[in-house]
This record gives C-alpha cells, sequence and structure tokens, in this order.
C-alpha cells in the first residue's frame, strides 16, 4: 500500500506546512499573553512604567482577601444557577418533550414549546442582562408591577440593589438565560435513543419516571457531560450578566473573579493582582475541564 | 432489565394499528392536559420578558406615564426606538458587529480547516497533544490574555481597533474548529485522498478542490456558530473599543445600560434593538444551527 501510493513517503513532514499558521497565531495570541499573564502575577504593576518583582505576595495577599473568596463562593452558586439547575430542569422538560407530549399532541407542539424555552439563549448574554436589567429596575421596573397586579406587592424590592437578594436574582436571570440550550441538547440526544427500549418498558408497565430513570438518563449521558461541562466552565468564566446588571455590587454581594481581575486591571491600576487573580481563574477552569473529562473517559 | 423483551415485543409490531406508540389508550384522561398546560405555562413564562420589551418599546412616554409597562399601548409608536437609534448612531455599531463577526467566521474557518488537514488528514506526529493544546486554549479564560493583549495591542498600534478583535477571536474560535473538525476530517474517506494523490494533485490542490467541497456542510455550520459567537462577544471589545465609533451591538447597550441614564421607554427600546439581530439571525440560520447544535453534542 506505501509502495503504491506516491504521497506516502513524504508523509508527515509536508503537513507540517499547513499547521504553522495557526501554531504562530497561537503563540502570539494565546500562548505568549498568557505566559505574560502569569508573569505580571509576580510583580506589582500599575500598568504603566515598569513592573516590580514582588514573588508570590500578590497569591498571599490574594489567599487573605475576602473579596477573593466571596466571588469564588459566588461562582460555586452560579454554577449551581448556570449549571446544575438548568441541566436538570432541561432534562425533564427534554424527556416531557420528546415521549409525552410529542407522542400525545405532536412532533410540531414539542417542537414549538422547546423554541420557546431555547429563545433566551439566542441573545448576547449582555443583552439579556439589559433585558433584565429593565425588567428589574428599581423605579419603574416590570416585575414589581407584576406583583403589585397579582396582589404580592409585599414582595416587590429593589431585587439587584438589596445586598440579600442581587445574587439570587442574578442566579435566577441565569437560569431563564441558560435553560433551553440544555433542552435542545438533550432533545437531539433522545432522537439516537431506541424507540424500542421505551416501547418495550412501556409493555412491562414502567411508569414515565422509571424509564426517565431507566432509559433516558442513561442513554442521554454524553449529552449531560457535554452539557455540564460546558456550563460549569461558562459559569466560571461569567462576566457580561454581572457587568450589565450590578457591577460586582452591591458592595460585593455579586462579585465574581473575572469582574474583580477586570476591576484590578482597569479600574484600580493594579495590573499585576489582577493578573493573580486572573491566573488562578484560568488553572481551576483548566483542571475543571481536566477531571470533566477524566471521569468522562472513565465512564466510557 | 426491560430491554430484554425489546426485541420479540418489536417484531409482532406491524399487526397493531397506525399509533403503536403508547400501550394505553390514546386519551389517557385529563393528565395528559394539565401535563401539556404546566409546559406551556413554563414556555409563556420564558417569552414574558421579550412580550413586555416589545410592548414597552413602541410606547411613547406619556403612554407609559400613564399606564404602566403593563398596559398595552395606545398607539405604536416607534419614536422611542427611532430615538435611542439616532442617539447611539446604532446603524454603527450593527456594521462594525457585522464586519468583526463576518470576517472572524470566515478566517476561523480557513484556519481550522487548515489545522484540521494537517492534523486529522495528514496525522502528524503528536496530533493528539497538539489537540489538547488547542482545546486548551478554546477553554482558556479571556481575563487570562486581556490584560497583555491590551497591552500588546496598544504597543503595536491596535488598540480601539476592531482588526485587533477579528485576529484574536479568529484563534480562539479556530481553535474550537480545530479540534472539531479534525474529528470529521479523520474519518474522511482516505481513498478519495489517494486516488488524487495517485493521479498527481498536490496536497494543496487535494485540500481546496475535495477535502473542503465535500466538507462543506459541517464547515457551514462551523461558520454560522463563529459568527454568532462573535456577535455576542462582550468582555474583549468592552476592553478594547472603546470610542463611540468602534462599539459592537453589545457593548453599546451593555455599556448604556450599566451608567443607567435612560427612561423605561428609551431603555426598552434600547433592549428590543438587541433582542432584534440575534432573533433575526437565529430565524436565518435555524435549520442549519439545529442540525450544528447535534454535530457539537456529539464531539
Amino acid at each position: 500500500m506505501a509502495v503504491k501510493n506516491p504521497a506516502a513517503p513524504r508523509t508527515g513532514l509536508g503537513y507540517w506546512l499547513y499547521l504553522l499558521p495557526g501554531a504562530l497565531l497561537l503563540l502570539a495570541v494565546i500562548i505568549v499573553p498568557f505566559l505574560m499573564n502569569v508573569a505580571a502575577s509576580f510583580t506589582r504593576w500599575s500598568g504603566f512604567g515598569t513592573p516590580r518583582w514582588i514573588g508570590l505576595d500578590n497569591y498571599r495577599r490574594l489567599f487573605q482577601d475576602e473579596r477573593f473568596w466571596a466571588s469564588f463562593q459566588h461562582n460555586v452558586l452560579l454554577i449551581v444557577a448556570m449549571a446544575i439547575v438548568p441541566a436538570a430542569v432541561g432534562l425533564v422538560l427534554a424527556a416531557a418533550l420528546f415521549d409525552y407530549i410529542g407522542r400525545k399532541f405532536g412532533a410540531r407542539t414539542a417542537s414549538a414549546l422547546r423554541a420557546a424555552y431555547y429563545l433566551p439563549q439566542v441573545l448576547p448574554v449582555a443583552v439579556a442582562g439589559v433585558v433584565w436589567g429593565w425588567m428589574l429596575h428599581p423605579s419603574y421596573g416590570v416585575l414589581n408591577e407584576l406583583l403589585d397586579a397579582v396582589g404580592l406587592g409585599a414582595l416587590s424590592r429593589n431585587w439587584l440593589g438589596d445586598p440579600d437578594f442581587a445574587l439570587a436574582t442574578v442566579m435566577a436571570v441565569m437560569v431563564w438565560f441558560q435553560l433551553g440550550y440544555p433542552v435542545v441538547i438533550f432533545m437531539a440526544g433522545l432522537q439516537r435513543v431506541d424507540p424500542a427500549l421505551y416501547e418495550a418498558a412501556e409493555i412491562d408497565g414502567a411508569s414515565w419516571w422509571r424509564r426517565f430513570w431507566h432509559i433516558t438518563i442513561p442513554q442521554i449521558r454524553p449529552e449531560i457531560f457535554v452539557v455540564l461541562l460546558t456550563c460549569t466552565i461558562a459559569a466560571l468564566k461569567v462576566f457580561g450578566p454581572i457587568f450589565v446588571l450590578t457591577r460586582g455590587g452591591p458592595g460585593t454581594a455579586t462579585l465574581v473573579p473575572s469582574y474583580f481581575s477586570y476591576l484590578n486591571f482597569f479600574e484600580k491600576a493594579n495590573a499585576g493582582y489582577g493578573s493573580a487573580i486572573a491566573t488562578v481563574l484560568a488553572i481551576i477552569i483548566v483542571v475543571v475541564a481536566f477531571l470533566f473529562l477524566r471521569v468522562q473517559e472513565r465512564e466510557s | 432489565m426491560t430491554s430484554v423483551s425489546a426485541r420479540p415485543a418489536r417484531t409482532t409490531r406491524p399487526a397493531r394499528g397506525p399509533r403503536p406508540a403508547s400501550g394505553r389508550p390514546r386519551g389517557a384522561g385529563p393528565g395528559r392536559w394539565a401535563v401539556l398546560a404546566a409546559l406551556a405555562v413554563l414556555a409563556v413564562a420564558m417569552l414574558v420578558p421579550f412580550l413586555l420589551v416589545a410592548l414597552n418599546a413602541v410606547k411613547t412616554p406619556a403612554d407609559y406615564a400613564a399606564g404602566g409597562p403593563l398596559a398595552l399601548p395606545q398607539a405604536v409608536s416607534l419614536d422611542g426606538i427611532i430615538d435611542f437609534w439616532n442617539r447611539v448612531n446604532f446603524g454603527r455599531k450593527l456594521l462594525n458587529s457585522l464586519v468583526i463577526s463576518g470576517a472572524v467566521a470566515v478566517l476561523a474557518v480557513v484556519l481550522s480547516v487548515l489545522n484540521a488537514y494537517a492534523l486529522g488528514i495528514g496525522r502528524v506526529r503528536g496530533r493528539l497533544w497538539i489537540l489538547v493544546l488547542f482545546l486548551v486554549a478554546n477553554t482558556m479564560p479571556q481575563e487570562a490574555l486581556a490584560y497583555p493583549l491590551y497591552y500588546i495591542a496598544k504597543a503595536v498600534g491596535l488598540y480601539d481597533n476592531g482588526l485587533a478583535l477579528i485576529l484574536i477571536f479568529t484563534v480562539v474560535q479556530g481553535a474550537f474548529g480545530t479540534y472539531l473538525l479534525s474529528a470529521v476530517l479523520g474519518a474522511f474517506p482516505r481513498e478519495i485522498i489517494e486516488a488524487a494523490a495517485i493521479d498527481g494533485a498536490s496536497r494543496w490542490r487535494i485540500l481546496w478542490r475535495i477535502v473542503v467541497p465535500i466538507s462543506r456542510p459541517t464547515l457551514s455550520v462551523l461558520a454560522i456558530f463563529f459568527f454568532i459567537w462573535t456577535w455576542n462577544e462582550f468582555f474583549l471589545p468592552l476592553i478594547f473599543l472603546i470610542s463611540n465609533d468602534n462599539q459592537t451591538v453589545p457593548v453599546a447597550l451593555g455599556v448604556l445600560q450599566g451608567e443607567r441614564l435612560m427612561d423605561a421607554t428609551t431603555s426598552s427600546a434600547s433592549a428590543l434593538l438587541g433582542i432584534l439581530p440575534a432573533v433575526a439571525f437565529f430565524l436565518i440560520f435555524q435549520r442549519t444551527l439545529t442540525r450544528g447544535v447535534t454535530v457539537g453534542a456529539v464531539k
């Protein structure tokens, strides 16, 4: 085979040329800047002038900084709001649409409902923030008006301005924004499940919940992994909604690492400290992605 | 397990009626209507913010002051939208977003094709590690690149210039495209390539005359994704594009919202102007997209 193929003797070498532009760009846009960021994290630097080497001081300071720990705590809660809740609810919705609504009311009804759940996902996340900033505005916000109209006026409040409610409000907005993504992915995954499995289970008298637990979830396990991985990473990186809705406030009630680093870079002229925050965030994200992929590999 | 009985059950199936899916009779009581109603209520709840934004964007401030945000508009007035459009020069923002997203879509696909040709078809040595590198590059938080990129862009005169963003997002999106496309091209029928090589076609020719045309459906899905992802980007455009004339749509709207300088109707007009292009792209690309989401899910 290799003898007959005239391209074979050159195999390997010539193809490297095609990788050259990609490699150079990756070096210039990702690798070198990341290394610069790591280097800057060991310095005190305002962003102008010469950085001063201070070793691990930024990291020491970081681990004693309450705002840093608060921001990671908020990140964990945002993983709940952006990955866990949407995946769990999305799983039930996708199964209900696919295997109940689709069969009893037709595929059209199911896909119309799916489109409604998915619509928030098409928005730029900053625009979703603009929409909810308007809905939740303390003086003319629609949500408070809506509560008044149904007699729950006592509940109305400055949702994003109250330190006790700001993070919960942002979490609710993120559930609204994320929900459609798992629904669409899971419904696509269900397409490849053999319908005979469901039919047989039904003939055996298995209830909808039993079928859900014993057929739906095991069959679309790969999709569940993909959704949890991508949404967890998105939650760790979240910036746009925080910038638009709360700017991390009130106080530090909704501060997240990405916004915290942004503040240090561009508002406090603390480029060294900002770099340390960003480096820790990058390490966490890479480790999380690695762990997910390891677990997935072991599963399959 | 239940699946053991699946095969025999299936073979007896053809004797049954046209709607074999459910064991029970089709109209199994009011329960199914309750399920439908619950799902429909949730769908309405998801859509309410869109409806309210649209409803209030077409009110005049006086109309809004009289009836509040929940009343139907007295008359459809586009004044708020037109005012906001002119005030922020929205056409310019749309153009900026279109140029940046369009350029990234094309360039990132080209970059992905070149990389994936070497990795998927050329199977260069160490390709697994190279793929991991691209994947890590794509997952890397932009926060950990932002300041050095900002610093470099300033040094080379690309600060506050869409070109810098086109370059950065081409690499970031191209890294994902490389990962996905390498898997796709890894399964490319080798006989076709070998046949072309025997006929004397160069690698360059094989790439553009054979591999690219045959992979076209995947490439167009990738291009659409890159376009929409770039359109939706916020963090780096916020940092890089500071002058009004260079801002993209999400940055312009996000910054204005953050400053809280607008009244209720202008604010809803701005939200509507952010929603409309996104929904338009969704409708235009829907068919390709649903296919594409599935492709992404399997990988």
